[in-house]
């Protein structure tokens, strides 16, 4: 199967180039399979990866135009000549590495911890199940970067607008009924840009590895500040 | 050339739960704590930990603490140290509290508390009915603990170098540790961190076997690291194969499928672990599961066209439990399997999953090392999580104590640096000559020239330690992949490096770990030759029987000369009776 992928190193002085490796497939063969064998044929060629199953979120790459985790997906479902490039938008350290601090300072930014004001009982804090069906579909985000960096908002505001990945986290603490903090993380979510850049073009959902929807998370966060606001 | 320096209180090396459960305690005790992680923290293997975490609350099932010991000696087949395994079953409990506290978003019962599932090897009233003793959060708990701890760092501000790779440990001319050598990935630039204390929390070492359920970074660097430093490494011919891998793959199914009720059959469609251990079937030890399944295998009543697999059934569950308590192993038999288990059972065969064995410490996190007649704790160096061995698990890990293990020893070794710090204020001068030793490791992979590629002898390596230190062990077997294993490492001065640029060179790093996997590889063939009976996760067809009189003791292997040596297990408990060694059934 024949693969394009990105090639940049820093060091070499030249413009950035599309190089072309045939591998070797097998059954069940994994994108990330399949970057593990182009990099045994040239070890010059660099990308993350670690866990090989979706949970590390490591290994996020853009293919064929769209974001996507390595791991866990099947080379049979892309359409050949595969290209792989980084992420759009980010700064390239070197082929398909990119610079991801600005996505980890805007997660930082949302205070991603939870406050619970009141003293801390001997054992735990109690929760209803229903309360903490709340917590699914916002706590089992991996932090690979899909999201943020394939939503048009970020790429044009990436200072201001906090992307879906931080928008997700700022309401899974939102949502925790152990969490005593709402007005704060709402107070500091408010104006212009940090949460209403947000436009639905719902590119995040799209990629989205782990099947979640910042989108909806962000909906929720709106309608609870115009409840707070009447 | 000049070298970038910088120093702290104290350095951790690895940002999973060990190491990340440390660093809040320092942090929040206002000193200077630096983490160097070769991976972003969230990126850590704790992230892929599905089942939970073992504490006696007694939330579902009556349990306590004592019941939680036993369970943990019996699993360990009576090799782990009843000190330190009392201290972390009564820890558990408070831990599991605190994690709650800080965020972590468990599972729920109806009344509120947390969730708690049952889990192999788990007994009420030391040895009677079936215990509820992993709390967890759906079967993604790892990476329910791991993000918590690493954002109630980022409210402390722990100081994260992430992306730098350890290169070595350096010491002051007495030989004491203080601080390590790293590597800025991005950059390719050195940086030398000085520490009044250092903590090894670097995990596992699960790639130096073909097959495992391991992350590609699991390659245990701080162990490697250890051994150059003349430490030895403690029990290391007891490495755990989970039961169920998804089969040919490797990627983890967590044993809370069968705590659900999910189990075993073979290729008839058998329940074949009624037949190896009548009472709890399919929630005995990992071990004993393990071997039964690759004895099923290779008295051909294994499942699919070639035999090779057993298969896990849980379409029995319904698809509302499933989704509830088991979304993430059911996302990852699609994804791998192609399977959806709702409907049709996982084809699973034992994956190489956890070393039991590693640095050798005390219940604080301390490492020891031999001193005249006894041991002695090494000043300022500390060890916890998968690459310590403190020793809780002995010859066999059950089901949820690593997490509790990475947990409660994380924590004690934090609050135990606070102490020592306290009472040693000062930086010790660093010796020239260790930091050259350091610095050496990095200039050996700037030779330039032909030879056998990293990648061939990484495959080499892993190809063999999955021949000749798997399931099933015998003399022959192991005498010759301890041979194979010398003569790989007699060849690694040959292997070259093709790419020699400094900006994030993966290359290199991969260099730097095949150097890591084979110290860690031989201590593992090494300790697992010598070790004549079969005891736990180490199982001899030649020595079939548990030898309480000749081995029960630990062994340490030390790098130079690839020495051997024993030391007696701990078997007085802190506050209650020994429980003394008895044939282990389930």
């Amino acid at each position: 199967m024949k693969f394009r992928v990105y090639r940049y190193d820093p060091e070499l002085g030249q413009k950035p180039r599309m190089q072309e490796f045939e591998v070797e497939t097998h059954r069940g063969m994994m994108l990330r399979d399949a970057l593990m064998a182009i990099k045994a044929q040239d070890e010059t060629f660099a990308f993350r990866h670690s866990c090989g199953e979706g949970v590390c979120g490591s290994d996020g790459v853009n293919v064929n135009g769209i974001n996507m985790l390595a791991c866990v997906t099947a080379i049979a479902d892309l359409k050949e000549p595969v290209e792989v490039r980084p992420f759009p938008g980010r700064p390239v350290i070197r082929d398909l590495v990119v610079d991801m601090t600005q996505f980890y300072e805007q997660y930082k930014a949302v205070e991603p911890w939870l406050k619970h004001r009141e003293p801390i009982p001997e054992q735990e804090i109690l929760q209803s199940p229903a309360d903490r069906d709340k917590l699914d579909g916002l706590y089992e985000c991996i932090m690979c970067g899909c999201c943020s960096t394939f939503c048009p908002s970020f790429w044009w505001n990436p200072e201001k607008f906090l992307g879906p990945q931080a928008l997700l986290t700022a309401y899974r603490f939102l949502a925790d009924s152990r969490d005593q903090a709402s007005a704060e993380r709402m107070d500091f979510l408010e104006g212009p840009y940090k949460l209403f850049r947000c436009h639905s073009i719902m590119n995040c959902v799209e990629v989205c590895p782990k099947g979640l929807n910042p989108t909806k998370a962000i909906g929720h966060i709106k309608e609870m500040m115009l409840k707070d606001s009447v | 050339m000049s070298l970038n320096k910088r120093n702290f209180d104290a350095l951790i090396v690895g940002a999973g739960g060990a190491g990340l459960n440390a660093a809040i305690q320092l942090a929040n005790a206002d000193l200077r704590v630096a983490v160097v992680s070769k991976v972003f923290p969230t990126r850590s293997h704790t992230v892929a930990a599905q089942g939970g975490v073992n504490a006696a609350l007694a939330n579902v099932l009556p349990d306590n603490w004592h019941w939680h010991m036993f369970d943990t000696v019996k699993g360990s087949d009576y090799l782990g140290d009843q000190d330190a395994i009392e201290f972390m079953c009564r820890e558990a409990i408070p831990t599991v509290y605190e994690l709650e506290h800080s965020g972590v978003p468990f599972s729920r019962l109806d009344n509120g508390k947390i969730y708690q599932r049952a889990f192999g090897g788990q007994s009420q009233n030391f040895g009677g009915d079936q215990a509820a003793r992993t709390c967890a959060a759906a079967d993604r708990t790892g990476h329910a603990i791991l993000h918590t701890l690493y954002q109630q760092n980022l409210r402390a501000k722990t100081h994260f170098f992430d992306e730098f790779f350890a290169i070595d440990l350096v010491k002051d001319a007495e030989g004491v540790v203080c601080g390590a050598l790293v590597l800025e990935i991005e950059t390719g630039e050195p940086l030398l961190i000085e520490a009044k204390t250092t903590l090894l929390a670097t995990g596992g070492c699960g790639q130096v076997f073909r097959t495992t359920s391991n992350a590609h970074i699991n390659t245990g660097d701080g162990m490697a690291m250890a051994l150059r430093a003349g430490v030895p490494l403690m029990d290391m011919e007891f490495f755990q194969f989970h039961p169920t891998g998804i089969a040919g793959k490797g990627m983890l199914i967590t044993e809370g499928v069968r705590g659900e009720g999910g189990y075993l059959v073979n290729g008839r469609g058998e329940r074949f672990m009624e037949r190896y251990a009548p009472k709890a079937k399919d929630l005995a030890s990992r071990d004993v599961v393990s071997r039964s399944i690759v004895t099923e295998v290779k008295e051909g009543r294994g499942a699919g066209p070639k035999g090779d697999h057993v298969l896990l059934k849980l379409d029995h569950l319904g698809e509302s439990l499933i989704a509830k308590r088991l979304p993430g192993i059911r996302e990852s038999s699609r994804i791998f399997a192609g399977v959806d288990p709702v409907i049709e059972p996982i084809p699973v065969f034992p994956t190489a999953h956890y070393v039991m064995g590693g640095i050798p410490t005390d219940r604080f996190g301390r490492v020891m090392a031999p001193a005249g007649t006894g041991e002695d704790a090494l000043p300022g160096l500390y060890a916890a999580g998968e690459c310590a061995c403190a020793s809780v698990h002995g010859a066999n890990r059950l089901g949820g104590n690593s997490l509790l293990d990475i947990l409660v020893f994380g924590r004690l070794a934090g609050k135990n640096i606070i102490e020592y710090v306290k009472e040693n204020p000062f930086h010790r001068l660093i010796d020239p000559a260790s930091l050259d030793a350091a610095l050496s490791r990095l200039a050996r992979w700037e030779q330039r020239g032909k030879g056998p590629t990293v990648h061939e002898t990484r495959e080499r390596l892993t190809r063999c330690m999955e021949d000749h230190a798997g399931v099933f062990r015998t003399e022959e077997i192991m005498t010759e992949g301890l041979e194979k294993m010398r003569e790989i490492r007699a060849g690694m001065s040959d292997v070259r490096l093709m790419d020699h640029s400094k900006v994030f060179n993966t290359a290199r790093i991969e260099a730097l770990e095949l150097d890591n996997l084979l110290d860690v590889g031989m201590a593992i063939a090494a300790s697992a030759l010598y070790r004549q009976e079969s005891r736990g996760a180490h199982s001899r067809p030649d020595f079939p029987k548990r030898d309480d009189v000749n081995w029960m003791k630990h062994t340490l292997y030390f790098q130079e000369g690839d020495r051997l040596d024993y030391k007696p297990v701990r078997t007085k408990p802190l506050t209650v009776e020994s429980f003394p060694p008895k044939e282990r059934v389930y």
